[in-house]
């Protein structure tokens, strides 16, 4: 029985990585004052340009590494058109999300058509034997490297303090001399990176393979983490591991002869409908960055 | 110390934001300490040793004292926050003043805010301070205590530029006055040698400044005198049909609850039809709370309010309106919609009557923004966005949208804050007429010579709490103050 606990808990951690590493990326963006909606394209484009890098190279190293300069494209080209064009953060980042997603699917259907999508040779799971500590080392990296690199950098950088300057108050930044655009181009370029490993972490890693759909709405779930976490950091990991723990419990329920009797559906809705429940009871008096949303113009 | 007197709209803050690199020139140099400089970004102009204290404060609210100060000066890599408490602290020595370098932004007064704008420019080392309307914001403690650290610094040796519209500040504080009037430096004097009428002439470009009612004959402000003409508005309000032998404004036990204490503690107070009725007190004591009680835009816990005999306690403020109250309050952009245009904010308040079946009567209502454009001189076309418009502009349509329907009763708090000589200068005329028509006027200010020029009585509020009420006669500063301050009863 213990040892169900610990796979609980392991599953947990994995299903995890991928919506820490996304939601630090939104997080980073929003605190900059801009709200990314291409997470969801950029994780799926993360997820298929990693995967198929790693089998043209045979390296899933290579995909990752592959995956994070396509984040970095799909970052700054949101903040090209939200930043540079100061078009509609909205209509910017869900248009970025539908663009990214037809061309994975395009190059997809190009390159598989209607046959079987070949596997990878995925990463390997670190300490195999060790129930808890068999993770991959993506999985170490993001909580124990990139989180805590995360605080810090925000929290007591002099990067940090300017991107959270620009995202409460792009004038006083102005006049401080911080210059706004670099700053958020800048934001969006590390967000961008962050959510595209996320995404690279699905195919690479859990999967070893590629099937449409495959971020199936985790973008989104990590847009709803970021508020649910307040934007902050610490927060959101936790609010990441609370999603993966539900979906890891359902997972498992599902393979319980006792609770064969609840229809799969419902097993699987579980883990948005605590995403949602949270966010109905954090969701009030919320204070949003000061320029959520707002494209910065010298007037 | 060199001020730069102006009217609104004479160009003072273009010219500073040119300076400070927010703004480009389309010709023209500027030197410091005799070397040409290009500033095309504020980062050149903190370089080249320019501070800037704006109007609206470019301070990070969440973040603490330090945090602000070093955005400035900090690189990409591990912040020295030791050492930013440090400068804080330097700096607060040099202007002295005390400051908490923890504190967060948000959560300091306004005259603390600005002066943490002013400790950011010095830890930037600036040779030069520019101040854009320091006082504009500030209540009268803190402005003298501005002024106090901005004399330690000139002391010091640093050059301060102090950008106003306020004649009394400029002669108080400054060395050299440059007058700027539609974009042109008119003249450059020395402020020893200037007179107030002199500078007011310079700045408005004609003889006549300020509005005194013609029936006062006690003159308590020696050093603006001069400068007034003793004229009585020539405008013209009909006489408004209001029974003269009842208080037209009457206000009864009016408590409500604040944070602490009760925000207003028993207020009493009647204004009678043709007559103007002054709240002094210094900000904070209420005079916030009693415009919001009576706009109908908080509830009072006790007490009645009636205007003309209608017991509008507690109604809504549509009601308040339709009873024949109106209102001017003191935070005038939260007054307008600034993306609506000024015909649009000019009919906000009764809709109804700009109605053409179910559709807004768009010819109605750009005849009426035509008319009150005219009879307000609103420099603005009705269909130009509220906030395209100045500061004066704005209160002119505040004022034309309140007065439009005439009320018979009028609440206006610090009705010129923050406007220069002329704009005040009709705000006054406009009160003084609807006295003369017969309304009540219940006028809640800040400053003392606003009050002393058009009241008949001034009520003085401390703590919620009415203090003290004297005839203008027997009102002076000195007595007023000492009501103000608590310490004496009437």
């Amino acid at each position: 029985m213990e040892l169900a606990y610990l796979a609980l808990v392991g599953a947990m951690l994995t299903i995890a990585t991928p919506l820490v590493l996304a939601a630090l990326g939104e997080l980073i963006c929003e605190r900059a004052g801009l709200l990314n909606l291409g997470i969801e394209g950029t994780m799926y484009a993360g997820a298929f340009g990693g995967f198929l890098v790693a089998i043209e190279s045979g390296s899933a190293w290579t995909g990752l590494v592959a995956a994070l300069g396509i984040g970095l494209l799909a970052g700054l080209f949101v903040g090209m058109l939200a930043i540079g064009l100061g078009v509609n953060q909205h209509v910017a980042g869900i248009g970025t999300t539908l663009l990214l997603i037809a061309c994975c699917d395009f190059i997809n259907r190009l390159k598989y058509g209607a046959g079987s999508v070949p596997k990878v040779e995925k990463f390997q799971q670190l300490f195999a034997d060790i129930p808890l500590a068999s993770q991959y080392l993506l999985t170490y990296l993001t909580f124990l490297v990139i989180a805590p690199v995360v605080f810090v950098v925000l929290r007591s950088t002099g990067f940090g303090l300017r991107l959270r300057a620009v995202g409460e108050n792009p004038e006083a930044a102005d006049a401080a001399g911080v210059s706004v655009a670099a700053t958020r181009y800048a934001a969006m370029a590390v967000g961008g990176m962050l959510m595209a490993a996320g995404g690279a972490f699905l195919t690479l890693a859990i999967l070893g393979s590629f099937t449409l759909n495959i971020t199936n709405g985790r973008g989104w779930v990590c847009i709803a983490l970021v508020i649910f976490a307040r934007w902050r950091v610490v927060a959101a990991v936790l609010g990441g591991l609370l999603f993966a723990f539900v979906d890891a419990l359902q997972l498992q329920l599902v393979i319980t002869p006792e609770f064969s009797g609840v229809p799969r559906e419902v097993m699987i809705a579980l883990p948005y409908v605590v995403v949602i429940g949270a966010l109905a009871l954090s969701g009030r008096n919320l204070t949003y960055p000061g320029a959520y949303l707002q494209p910065y113009r010298r007037s | 110390m060199h001020a730069l007197l102006g009217e609104n709209g004479a160009g003072k803050t273009t010219l500073m934001r040119i300076l400070y690199g927010l703004s480009r020139p389309d010709s023209g140099t500027i030197s410091i300490g005799g070397e040409p400089v290009r500033i095309t970004s504020p980062a050149d102009a903190i370089t080249h040793g320019i501070g800037m204290v704006t109007q609206h404060f470019s301070l990070v609210g969440p973040m603490t004292v330090t945090d602000n100060v070093l955005l400035a000066g900090a690189g990409v890599g591990r912040l020295d926050r030791r050492n930013g408490r440090r400068l804080v602290v330097e700096a607060a020595e040099r202007i002295g003043v005390g400051i908490d370098p923890d504190a967060r932004v948000d959560r300091l007064s306004v005259g603390e805010q600005q002066r943490v704008e002013i400790l950011k420019a010095l830890s930037r080392d600036c040779r030069v301070l520019i101040l854009d309307e320091p006082t504009a914001v500030l209540v009268p403690q803190d402005i003298e205590s501005l002024f106090r650290s901005i004399r330690r610094l000139t002391d010091a040796g640093m050059g301060v530029l102090f950008i106003s519209h306020k004649l009394r500040e400029v002669t108080t504080i400054s060395d050299r006055v440059s007058v700027l009037r539609r974009g042109r430096i008119v003249d450059t004097v020395a402020t020893r040698g200037a007179s107030i009428p002199q500078l007011a002439e310079l700045m408005v470009g004609r003889r006549t400044v300020g509005v005194r009612r013609s029936d006062r004959q006690t003159m308590h402000d020696t050093d603006l005198d001069a400068a007034r003409s003793i004229d009585e508005p020539d405008l013209e309000v009909d006489a408004l049909d209001v029974p003269v032998d009842r208080p037209i404004l009457s206000i009864r036990g009016l408590r409500l609850a604040g944070p602490s204490r009760n925000a207003l503690d028993g207020i009493e107070l009647t204004v009678n039809p043709g007559e103007i009725v002054g709240v002094a007190g210094v900000s904070g004591n209420g005079q916030t709370e009693l415009v919001q009680v009576l706009s109908g835009v908080r509830h009072p816990d006790a007490g009645t309010i009636e205007v003309n005999q209608t017991d509008i306690t507690g109604a809504a403020a549509a009601d308040v309106i339709a009873a024949g109250l109106g209102r001017i309050t003191e935070d005038r952009h939260a007054c307008v919609v600034p993306h609506l245009t000024v015909e649009q904010n000019l009919v906000l308040e009764d809709l109804h009557r700009f109605r053409r079946g179910p559709f807004l009567d768009k010819r109605a209502i750009r005849a009426h923004a035509s008319e009150l454009i005219e009879r307000f001189s609103i420099k603005a076309k009705p269909e130009d966005p509220v906030a395209t418009l100045s500061g004066g502009n704005t209160q002119k349509v505040l004022l034309g949208r309140a007065l439009s329907r005439d009320p018979l009763a009028l609440v206006v708090s610090q009705p010129t804050r923050g406007l220069d000589v002329g704009a005040a200068e009709f705000v006054h005329t406009q009160l003084i007429a609807r006295r003369a028509a017969g309304a009540g006027v219940l006028l809640i200010s800040e400053d003392l010579e606003e009050l002393l020029a058009l009241a008949d009585r001034i009520v003085v509020i401390y703590e919620g709490r009415l203090v003290g009420e004297l005839p203008v006669a027997d009102a002076t500063p000195e007595r007023l103050g000492l009501l103000m301050a608590g310490e004496a009863a009437a």
